[in-house]
């Protein structure tokens, strides 16, 4: 088992290997009894400084992120695009060499645009962790529901997860195609015709438009967020026709003679795409894939800095 | 590359006879005591020692293993990474007698990670040090073991490896030298 990342970057899964992705996950099996501790902190990266560049909203990760930071004793600093110099025309680079400049080690960064993360590895010198870029890659997001579905059903080897919603839009959705790839999951995605990529299947995931059916398949289903501020371009007629034919409830789950595991990385549209009383139930682990993202995001900063030269004096 | 036999089978036997009871000696019935192995083979020892007290007492008692991964000193400065292992203490070290394991007392540094890593299950009462192997001469910092194995003088380029019949088929302390 090798105990170094084959990446100085966290840029997508994409680009990792199945033994990456266990290690992180072995990590965060540590960092998960860390923060269930009376004091949850360790002193690891106590002489790493982290920004977090988030250059489009985020609450959960965000919060998520800088909490796993400073659980790992790292100087933390924020930076959000609405209000600073972004808007008085600076570039993307210049923006973060400003920011390095201040002596920062790591960089988190949510950008809208796809490949955001992957341009600023290769521009400037230091080490980038995608935390979502656009319609391309959330890999921390992917780690964590890959772990969450591990720690609830033992692994995710040969389980069968179907990814229900807007997978055109969604990074969320290409991440977890590849992670539950790399660890021998079978992949379906399911939605309306408009929000399902025409070449999805090249990916060698299965394609359904019918929930009901997906259901009878899946022992995992991840419900996807409806992005509300793209409905203006219409996918789809109406958010209660939505509901109906794509939206989980009681009723449909409890058609299925097996149990289903029912995941959302948030946040809830609840009734659209997914009913209280499935959201509130014991076969959701929500809020266990909450608490599982701390633990996640602490292991890839971890395992990432430990790849850091140490500091010098200048 | 023959490594020396430092301590074999029977000589371990009598070293580990004796630990166990010299804790038994300053912990009476261990109503107040708790012993942490210290990852990743600090643990076998505990296991050993904690037997062998619980056959003397005729009572279990409160073990649990400590990793000290995330608060070594030369973390972003060892040249191969080091993997982190599970910690295990399942209450707290809030006014507990303490008994510390390892194996192998080096330089100090795991022992000072481990003093920092248990502050996180409270503060314990008193903390003691038990090795089985004290490469005396070799430390980096002010730290003595309470109840020590067996002294060693070793040099530098020097290893020790402590084997165990559970996991490396026999029970015996092996010295290897790179240079015979």
């Amino acid at each position: 088992m090798n105990q170094e990342l084959s990446v100085n970057h966290l840029l997508g899964i994409s680009d990792l290997t199945p033994d990456d992705i266990r290690l992180i996950f072995d990590t965060a099996r540590n960092f998960k009894e860390v923060i269930n501790r009376p004091i949850k902190k360790v002193p690891s990266l106590r002489d790493t400084t982290v920004a977090n560049l988030f250059f489009e909203n985020s609450t959960r990760t965000k919060l998520s992120f800088e909490l796993a930071e400073k659980r790992l004793s790292a100087d933390v600093i924020n930076f959000s695009a609405s209000g600073s110099s972004v808007s008085k025309g600076e570039t993307l680079i210049d923006t973060v060499n400003n920011v390095l400049a201040m002596k920062v080690d790591m960089v988190v960064m949510r950008h809208p645009n796809p490949g955001a993360a992957v341009f600023l590895s290769k521009n400037v010198d230091t080490c980038v962790i995608n935390a979502g870029d656009g319609t391309h890659e959330h890999p921390t997001q992917a780690l964590l529901d890959a772990f969450s579905i591990e720690q609830h059903c033992q692994s995710v080897a040969g389980k069968k997860v179907v990814i229900v919603g807007d997978i055109l839009h969604s990074r969320v959705a290409l991440s977890n195609i590849y992670c539950l790839q790399k660890l021998g999951a079978d992949v379906m995605v399911c939605g309306p015709k408009t929000l399902i990529p025409t070449y999805i299947h090249e990916l060698g995931v299965k394609v359904s438009n019918n929930l009901d059916e997906a259901l009878e398949w899946c022992d995992v289903a991840n419900m996807l967020r409806i992005q509300m501020e793209r409905q203006k371009d219409r996918y789809f007629p109406s958010l209660r026709e939505y509901a109906n034919m794509f939206g989980l409830n009681k009723k449909r789950l409890d058609a299925v003679a097996k149990p289903i595991t029912v995941m959302h990385p948030g946040p809830i549209n609840r009734g659209v795409e997914l009913d209280s009383d499935v959201a509130d139930s014991d076969a959701a682990i929500i809020l266990q894939q909450v608490e599982n993202g701390v633990a996640i995001r602490m292991a890839v900063l971890f395992l990432l800095a430990s790849k850091l030269k140490p500091n010098q004096y200048d | 590359m023959t490594p020396l036999t430092l301590i074999n089978t029977r000589q371990l036997d009598l070293i580990l006879q004796r630990l166990a009871r010299q804790l038994v000696e300053n912990h009476g019935d261990f109503s107040n005591a708790a012993v942490l192995g210290l990852q990743p083979r600090g643990i076998f020892l505990a296991h050993r020692i904690n037997l062998l007290v619980e056959e003397i007492l005729g009572t279990t008692v409160r073990k649990g293993s400590l990793d000290i991964t995330f608060y070594r000193d030369d973390f972003r400065r060892r040249d191969a990474p080091i993997q982190a292992n599970k910690t295990e203490i399942p209450f707290l070290l809030e006014d507990l007698d303490v008994i510390l394991v390892d194996d192998v007392l080096y330089t100090g540094r795991s022992v000072r990670a481990g003093l920092d890593a248990m502050l996180a299950f409270g503060r314990p009462k008193s903390v003691e040090l038990m090795c089985l192997v004290d490469r005396r001469f070799h430390r980096d910092l002010p730290i003595q073991p309470n109840y020590v194995g067996r002294q060693i003088d070793s040099i530098e380029s020097e290893r020790v490896s402590v084997q165990w019949k559970d996991t490396d088929g026999e029970d015996k302390v092996l010295l290897f030298n790179p240079n015979k």
